[in-house]
């Protein structure tokens, strides 16, 4: 059986799919994480519960969601909530499974920055949105994952500001600050992904997207990236998770990206 | 009694040069027209307020309104940035700003204070960013029971709380319902408020998990039709997302945003958005 084509971003969107377990209590923020985790839900974990941030506890909507506080997911919520009680009741507590997030920087122990990049943080060289909710995902949840492409400029060595902290300065470091989750187990990217190591929670290549290897890997991260002796090879997305992907993406176009 | 009131009466009685003021609404029901009226109004030296400023906290801020944004996460959602709000950040375009930046979870905290009468709130929050020290007002406090450390913000109490929602009744009893955000307790946090609804009707239909703020926590109420556009109002309209998309290259380009600021918002009686 010849396999079907497809993009590296498709293998990151359905690799962070698999990524989730049916029957888990998922974080959600828009984006990829949303489209992985909708894809999640319409093919092996049917029972996958969404939540996001804007106050919708188990969303099942019919298509992806244009942000989130798109009013599919309100009608579509096992229950909405007020923004206050999510973070306080929900996500601080720890009754969460698996957060998802993204960035605009990550560095080898999985810390995040959307805040600033380059300058300093009174006169930066660009400004981003900010925290949002990430701060307490990455402390609360059970599990974070991470989806981001992988390049150089996102990769860094060192980030320009901590807006969420994955392992810190390394390992013990989250358990010295008192934050509850695990922290980053997974960081899913176009080219493969990482884990952290279990000595020194520094992220190392586990896995390679089909046709990526870890010389491309390296190239790509902002670090001497480590890796595993020979890193497995994602089993690439099936006919039928293509289909439901694609199926999925033409909900959201034409509305907002 | 909430006195029901006309939206420029109720800008100019209650929104005054140097306030703090914060307009809320979560993706859900943005009192965008209330905004809009607020710049026609020409106010300035605003200390503004909301958790996830977007598209008309650009335009108060290009349009020279605010001196001060308090905020957990300032985007265009689905789109990008913000470019107004970088321009007077990383420019000082058209005037400076400062930022007091905080998470969700601080802000929602900050607004449930508040909402207390409590001068403060407690959260598991901030450990290891790099956020209380670039903002004075997250310290860390040890719990008295049990030794934790722990976060804590100030509470937050605007002079003037702004949201909409769907209803209000005659008396200004208003019942919003879908997604809700901080609402309610940005009306109880503030000492004045201001609610623009898509309807004043003779009476309220009770619904299953609405909220319901009655009139004698509401200072006033003006019938907006369409307030929240281009967010939505559910059970009214859907969220206009070209819109969103449009306001990218306009917020981009100064002399762009200068042209729409003349034509669609002092140009215009009340803003077609």
């Amino acid at each position: 059986m010849s396999s079907p084509e497809f993009t590296a971003d498709e293998m990151m969107t359905v690799g962070a799919a698999r990524s989730l377990r049916d029957g888990a209590a998922c974080f959600v923020g828009i984006g990829l994480p949303s489209t992985a985790a909708n894809l999640a839900r319409r093919t092996h974990a049917p029972n996958l519960v969404l939540i996001y941030e804007s106050g919708t506890l188990g969303a099942k909507p019919g298509r992806l969601p244009l942000s989130i506080g798109d009013g599919v997911l309100a009608d579509t919520a096992d229950s909405v909530i007020s923004v206050p009680e999510i973070f306080n009741y929900w996500l601080q507590p720890g009754r969460i499974d698996t957060g998802f997030l993204g960035g605009a920087q990550v560095d080898r122990f999985g810390n995040i920055n959307t805040t600033v990049i380059g300058g300093d943080y009174a006169n930066p060289k660009v400004r981003l949105p900010g925290a949002g909710g990430a701060p307490e995902i990455a402390a609360s949840c059970r599990e974070v994952l991470i989806v981001m492409r992988m390049n150089p400029r996102s990769f860094v060595e060192k980030l320009d500001f901590i807006t969420s902290v994955g392992y810190g300065t390394g390992k013990g470091d989250r358990e010295a600050l008192g934050l509850r989750g695990r922290g980053p187990v997974k960081v899913i990217t176009d080219l493969g992904v990482l884990e952290p190591d279990p000595d020194t929670c520094e992220l190392t290549l586990t896995q390679l997207s089909p046709g990526a290897t870890v010389e491309q890997a390296r190239k790509a991260v902002g670090w001497p990236l480590k890796a595993v002796d020979e890193p497995a090879m994602q089993q690439p997305p099936t006919e039928a998770e293509l289909t439901v992907l694609r199926e999925l993406k033409t909900t959201i176009e034409g509305g907002a990206k | 009694m909430a006195r029901i009131l006309q939206l420029d009466e109720a800008i100019a009685e209650l929104v005054h040069d140097g306030d703090t003021v914060a307009l809320e609404g979560f993706t859900h029901l943005i009192p965008v027209a209330a905004g809009h009226e607020i710049i026609r109004q020409r106010r300035k030296d605003l200390t503004l307020i909301r958790m996830t400023p977007d598209i008309v906290y650009d335009q108060l801020i290009g349009a020279g309104c605010a001196r001060k944004l308090i905020f957990s996460w300032g985007g265009n959602p689905g789109v990008g940035s913000l470019h107004r709000f970088r321009d007077a950040i990383q420019n000082s375009w058209p005037v400076s700003l400062e930022i007091e930046e905080h998470s969700h979870a601080g802000m929602a905290n900050r607004y449930a204070a508040g909402a207390s009468g409590l001068p403060f709130a407690v959260l598991r929050g901030y450990a290891g960013t790099d956020l209380p020290e670039q903002t004075d007002t997250i310290k860390t406090i040890e719990c008295p029971f049990t030794g934790q450390r722990l976060a804590a913000v100030p509470a937050v109490n605007p002079d003037v709380g702004i949201i909409h929602a769907q209803q209000a009744d005659r008396a200004g009893n208003v019942q919003m319902w879908g997604i809700t955000g901080v609402q309610k307790e940005t009306v109880l946090a503030s000492a004045r408020s201001l609610v623009t609804v898509e309807e004043i009707v003779d009476e309220l239909t009770p619904r299953p998990g609405a909220v319901v703020l009655p009139q004698w926590v509401v200072t006033a109420v003006a019938a907006v039709p369409g307030g929240a556009a281009p967010s939505y109002a559910q059970g009214y309209y859907e969220r206009d997302n070209a819109y969103y998309q449009q306001w990218d290259p306009i917020g981009r380009d100064r002399e762009q945003f200068e042209n729409w600021l003349e034509t669609e918002v002092f140009g215009a009686e009340r803003s077609a958005r």
